[in-house]
Parts: structure tokens; C-alpha cells; sequence
């Protein structure tokens, strides 16, 4: 197991290189330019010199290469530095968003709070609604509970998200008042009243999540149930005497559970990136949201850390994935 | 009767009599040429619509998307208001016999631009999907039937799988939207944009059950009797491998035109989709949540036909996977 893990994780080095590098060469193909918002008013050597304080004025490879020491090596350090106040970092230079000429991970910082409280929250929630569901239309096939979860799993992963969105701000929001449509970010929990305004404007984003969520989960642990409820220890442990609860809920669930935790683990990174959408109906300023308008501005330093943070949870989850698989079931030996 | 053909009758019925002999029962050979036998013939293709039809949701889907089909195809033939035709006067009007679905902040006829939105969604769909699992089943092919390619393919492919798309799609979009629009033409431009980022980032699931698929195949029994008997590998994949995986193929295209739809219209929400004067389903309904507290059925429109065609193929798919299972299908 060890050996596999450290396998995996030297595995992934490569792998992430490789993807930062063509995110960046993605964007160095593009033809936008920072500096296009710049007046033509400005003269040119003044604008070669704007040019050059944005770090653009060296080749790509020169710059890429800055990037990964900043993203590998400056940034840790910093934040060690920040932990236990020591200077390490002093006098290096960070990496910067020409958007805001502030710290990228500063900017991250302030966002992760949001989308985690609203894509956790409903990825939570999502996981909560799909285990019972999946259980009991397994256990009842082909009974009319079953043929309602798959009727409305099927409508819950074919209606896109920022569909079922407006849609709910229209009825919820417009027509019948009862939640804002609109996330306050500003919002500060401080008292029951606050948590009550907090919570109001929580239940849409995280409704709309949640069943786009609990329809796919729903599926993989209905189908994973099916597969052990025609088990041949199923049929000993009825055989033996025990109950019907404890023959569901003890043996088949816990075995159910292995390949749809596996699920759980991998579809959280792509939780983010549909956030992404839903974080836009909402206007929730989240993460999705300061992507959104880092590719409009061509902040160029935001949008490859942004993604390649995406891209470390891609990674970083499937890695989680297989070794839960393993421990989870030992039936699994990866060496 | 020329004398090979008296002998070949000669040793039929020596046949028959030899073996009637022995078993008790002549029902006389099988004829020589068994498809033209008569009698019902079963293909593999009828058996799998026989079973599909007993899928009684895939069916209603099946209908259901080919009239949503004929509805933005034809529909446009009848019902002949330019959908960019701008009639200021008629703004915002709501359902009427002029305008049955009502006209848009500029008095665009809502119908018209529906079935518009409809031919440019669904053809993205559609093409999107065909890139797509064209790369894909090459891909899974050649990884499985060679084994040298398998490992850097595969490599591949899980590096793709790691890819963040929805980011790295919003970043292709916005970044070279302009030059192709330059060489193509706005319209042309962004199809040509989307239909290609999108099928450039949705063939690894095929191309990972495709490989398995291969896999599984290659150690059956025909495949070393047609390699005995010399058949060289392009002929073995197109006649032998390619037709014995085309089941999984077709369930996971049918599939891939749901997420290709649902990822264009996402992208024209996000506002980096198609132009704005150039209408698709995801366009009108990011177009209209502006003012969806005034025209909320602006805004439900086109996110019905979105949703309906994306559940219509998800039921077509779902009802390809069961039919063309060959361990429940017969049942």
C-alpha cells in the first residue's frame, strides 16, 4: 500500500508539470493582451516598460519556470513564514494578478470561504439524499419508489444546473418571496438572526447542487446494492437467521458503500468546476466566479493558478480514490 | 444440370438417407444458403430494436427527440418570421396569434428563434459527438489492439481525464474566439471553436471502455483464427474488433450528445458562447435572465427544450444500453 502511494504520488508530479505547461502555453498562444486596456495615448517606450513591471518582457520558458518556483517554492514559504513568523520568504517576490496587483492566494483566500460553504454544504447534503434513495430502490426494485428515483434522477442530471437555477430564483425568489436571490457574501454570522438570513440565502444555491449531485450518487448506489444483493453471503446470512435490517444495513450496505465512496471522492473535484455555473446565477463571489472574471481580464497569473489548482484536486482526489478503494477493500492489492 | 451440380444433388440425398438412418427423423438438410432460406431471419441489429422497443421510456424518448428534431428542421419552413427579423414596435409581447411563444426585448418572434436556437444546439451536439468518439474509439482501438501503444495512450488519456475541462474550455473559448472569427466568420468561427474544444475534451470515456472492450476480445477464439489464418491487422480491426465493439460505441455517443449540448449551452450562459445576434438555446436563455422577473417564460423556453432533449437522449441511451446487452436481452 505504501509502496503504491508513493508510486501514485511521484506519478503525479510529472503529471501536474505537465499540465501547468499546457495551460501555459495556452494562454501565451492567446492573443490577448494585458496591456490592451492601456490608452494608445500612452507612448510606446512607457508602455514597453508597463510591459516589462508585469514580468512579460522575458521568454516564455523564463517565465514559466518563475511561475513554478513562485507556485512551488515561494508560496509554501510564505505561508510557513505567515505560521510561525519566521522570514524565509522575505524579499521574494510572490505571484501577482495584474488584475488587482495583489497576491493571487490572497485573492483565493478570500474566495475559498464561499464556495466551500455552498458547494460542501450541498455536496453534503446531495450525498445524505442519494444513499437512502439508492438503498431503498435496490431493495424494492422495479417497485413504484424505484421507478419514481429513476424518473427523477434521470430529470435531475439532464435539467443543467443554471436551469433549475433560474428557475427556482423565479418561483422562490420572484414570485414568492421567501428567499433572496441574489448571495450577500458580506454577511457576517454573528447572531440567531444573522445565521437565519445566512441560512435563507444558502437553501437555493445548495438545493440546486444537491439534486444534481444526489441524482448521479443515487444511481452508482442503487446499482451498487443491486450487484450485492444477489450475493451468495446475502443468502447465508438470511439463511442463519438474522434479521432483514441487519442483512441490509450491516452486510449489504457496508459493501455497497466501497465503489460509491470511490464515486464520492472523484466527482468532488468536478463539484468545483460546476459550481463554476451556479456561482454565476447566484452571484455568489466564489471561486467559479473569480475565474469568470480573470479570463475576461486577461489576469493571465490568476487564471493558471486557478486552474492548476483545479487540476492539483483532479489529481489529488483520483489518488484519494484508489487508496480508499484499497483500504476500504481488502480484497484490492495494488502491488 | 450440369455435372457438378447432379453430383452435389447426388450426395445430398445420400446424406440425408445416411443420417436419417441413424437419428430417425428426416427433416431433409439445411438449405445451402441459409439467408436465403426463408423463414424469419434474425439480425443482430433487429434483435436489439425488439428489445429497445420494449423500453417503454426509451421509446417515448425516441419519439419525443425525433419531433423535437422535426420541430427545428422543418419548423422553420412554416413558420417562415426571420428569427433576426427586429420589430421594435412588437417588443415583449406575450403569447399571441402573431407571436405564439411572444417576441423578445427587441421583438424577435420567439418561435422562430427557438427553432433556430434549436437547429444550431443540436448540431453541435451532434458534431461535437462524432468528433468525439471518432478520436475516442481510435484511441481505445489502437491502445488495446497494440500493445506497444498501449501504455503511452494510455498515459494519455489519464492525463486528459486530469485536465480541469470546464476551466480549460471557458479559457479556450474566450482566448480564440476572435481569430477564428476573423477567418471564418463569427458564426462559423465559434461552431468550428466550440464543436472542436468540446470534442477535444469528452473522448476519454469511450476511448477507455473502447480499449477494455479490445482487450476483452482479443483473447476470444475467432480473433486467433482469423490471425491464423493471416489476416492483417487493419483488416482484423475494421472486420473483425471494430463491429464487436460497436455497442458500447453507440451507447456512449448517444450519451456524449447530452453533455455536448448541455456543455454549449453552459458556455453561451457563461456568455462565452455563440454571438449574440446568432441564437442557440443556452444564448436565448442567458439572454433572457436579465429580465426573467418581468418575461419568466423567456427564460423557461429554452431551458425546457434544453432539458427535454438532454433527458430524450439520456432515456435513448439508457434503453441502447439494455437492448443491445446481450445477457438481458431474449428475456
Amino acid at each position: 500500500m505504501l509502496t503504491f502511494t508513493t508510486r501514485r504520488l511521484l506519478l503525479a508530479i510529472p503529471t501536474l508539470l505537465f499540465i501547468s505547461l499546457v495551460i501555459f502555453l495556452l494562454l501565451e498562444a492567446s492573443p490577448g493582451d494585458p496591456l490592451g486596456d492601456v490608452p494608445l495615448t500612452v507612448p510606446p517606450e512607457v508602455k514597453e516598460r508597463m510591459r516589462e513591471a508585469l514580468g512579460l518582457g522575458s521568454p516564455w520558458y523564463v517565465r514559466y519556470v518563475l511561475w513554478l518556483k513562485q507556485f512551488f517554492w515561494v508560496e509554501p514559504l510564505y505561508w510557513f513564514d505567515h505560521v510561525f513568523g519566521t522570514q524565509f520568504s522575505a524579499g521574494m517576490q510572490r505571484i501577482i494578478s495584474f488584475q488587482s496587483r495583489s497576491p493571487v492566494f490572497d485573492v483565493i483566500a478570500q474566495r475559498v470561504p464561499q464556495t466551500l460553504t455552498v458547494v460542501g454544504f450541498s455536496y453534503l447534503v446531495g450525498i445524505l439524499i442519494a444513499i437512502p434513495i439508492g438503498i431503498i430502490s435496490a431493495y424494492k426494485q422495479y417497485s413504484w419508489f424505484d421507478q419514481l428515483g429513476t424518473f427523477v434522477s434521470m430529470i435531475g442530471f439532464s435539467m443543467p444546473t443554471f436551469f433549475t437555477g433560474v428557475v427556482l430564483i423565479i418561483i422562490f425568489g420572484v414570485k414568492l418571496q421567501w428567499f433572496p436571490s441574489v448571495y450577500d457574501t458580506t454577511l457576517e454570522v454573528r447572531d440567531w438572526n444573522s445565521f437565519w438570513a445566512q441560512v435563507r440565502q444558502m437553501i437555493m444555491p445548495v438545493t440546486v447542487l444537491a439534486l444534481y449531485n444526489a441524482a448521479q450518487i443515487s444511481r452508482f448506489m442503487r446499482a451498487s446494492m443491486l450487484d450485492n444483493l444477489g450475493q451468495d453471503y446475502v443468502r447465508t446470512a438470511r439463511a442463519k437467521g438474522l434479521s432483514e435490517k441487519t442483512v441490509v444495513l450491516k452486510h449489504v450496505l457496508r459493501n455497497s458503500l466501497i465503489p460509491v465512496i470511490t464515486v464520492i471522492a472523484l466527482g468532488l473535484p468536478a463539484v468545483f468546476g460546476g459550481a463554476i455555473i451556479t456561482e454565476q446565477v447566484f452571484k455568489v463571489n466564489g471561486l467559479g466566479q473569480l475565474l469568470i472574471t480573470a479570463i475576461h481580464g486577461n489576469d493571465i497569473p490568476m487564471v493558471l493558478t486557478l486552474t492548476f489548482i483545479f487540476a492539483i484536486l483532479i489529481v489529488l482526489f483520483t489518488l484519494i480514490a484508489d487508496i480508499l478503494y484499497g483500504i476500504l477493500d481488502p480484497r484490492i492489492r495494488y502491488d | 444440370m450440369t455435372e457438378t451440380r447432379r453430383q452435389h444433388d447426388l450426395s445430398v440425398t445420400e446424406t440425408v438417407e445416411a443420417s436419417s438412418v441413424a437419428a430417425g427423423i428426416t427433416p431433409g438438410l439445411p438449405p445451402d444458403d441459409p439467408l436465403h432460406a426463408g423463414g424469419e431471419t434474425r439480425s443482430q441489429w433487429r434483435d436489439v430494436w425488439r428489445q429497445f422497443r420494449s423500453h417503454r421510456g426509451a421509446m417515448v424518448a425516441l419519439v419525443l427527440f425525433v419531433s423535437t428534431i422535426l420541430f427545428v428542421l422543418v419548423g422553420p419552413y412554416l413558420w417562415t418570421i426571420d428569427p433576426t427579423y427586429v420589430d421594435i414596435r412588437a417588443r415583449n409581447s406575450g403569447f399571441s396569434v402573431a407571436h405564439p411563444l411572444g417576441t423578445d426585448q427587441l421583438g424577435r418572434d420567439m418561435l422562430a428563434r427557438l427553432m433556430a436556437g434549436g437547429r444550431v444546439s443540436i448540431a453541435v451536439g451532434l458534431t461535437a459527438m462524432i468528433i468525439a468518439i471518432t478520436l475516442g474509439s481510435l484511441i481505445g482501438l489502437v491502445s488495446g489492439y497494440f500493445r506497444r501503444m498501449d501504455a503511452p495512450l494510455m498515459r494519455l488519456t489519464e492525463l486528459f481525464l486530469a485536465l480541469p475541462l470546464l476551466p480549460l474550455l471557458l479559457l479556450m473559448v474566450t482566448l480564440f474566439r476572435e481569430p477564428l472569427s476573423q477567418s471564418f466568420g463569427p458564426a462559423m468561427g465559434t461552431f468550428i471553436l466550440i464543436v472542436s474544444a468540446i470534442g477535444a475534451t469528452s473522448w476519454m470515456q469511450a476511448a477507455r471502455i473502447v480499449r477494455g472492450d479490445v482487450l476483452g476480445l482479443k483473447e476470444r477464439e475467432f480473433i486467433l483464427a482469423a490471425k491464423s489464418i493471416g489476416t492483417p491487422a487493419h483488416r482484423m480491426i475494421l472486420r473483425h474488433v471494430l463491429p464487436n465493439v460497436l455497442s458500447p460505441i453507440m451507447v456512449a455517443a448517444t450519451l456524449g450528445i447530452a453533455t455536448a449540448i448541455i456543455t454549449e449551452s453552459a458556455l453561451s450562459f457563461l456568455g462565452l458562447g455563440f454571438p449574440p445576434d446568432f441564437p442557440t438555446w443556452g444564448r436565448l436563455l442567458y439572454d433572457a435572465v436579465d429580465q426573467m422577473v418581468m418575461y419568466p417564460w423567456r427564460v423557461i423556453l429554452p431551458g425546457l427544450f434544453i432539458s427535454l432533449t438532454v433527458l430524450c437522449v439520456n432515456y435513448i441511451g439508457d434503453g441502447l444500453r439494455d437492448a443491445m446487452d446481450p445477457r438481458i436481452r431474449g428475456r
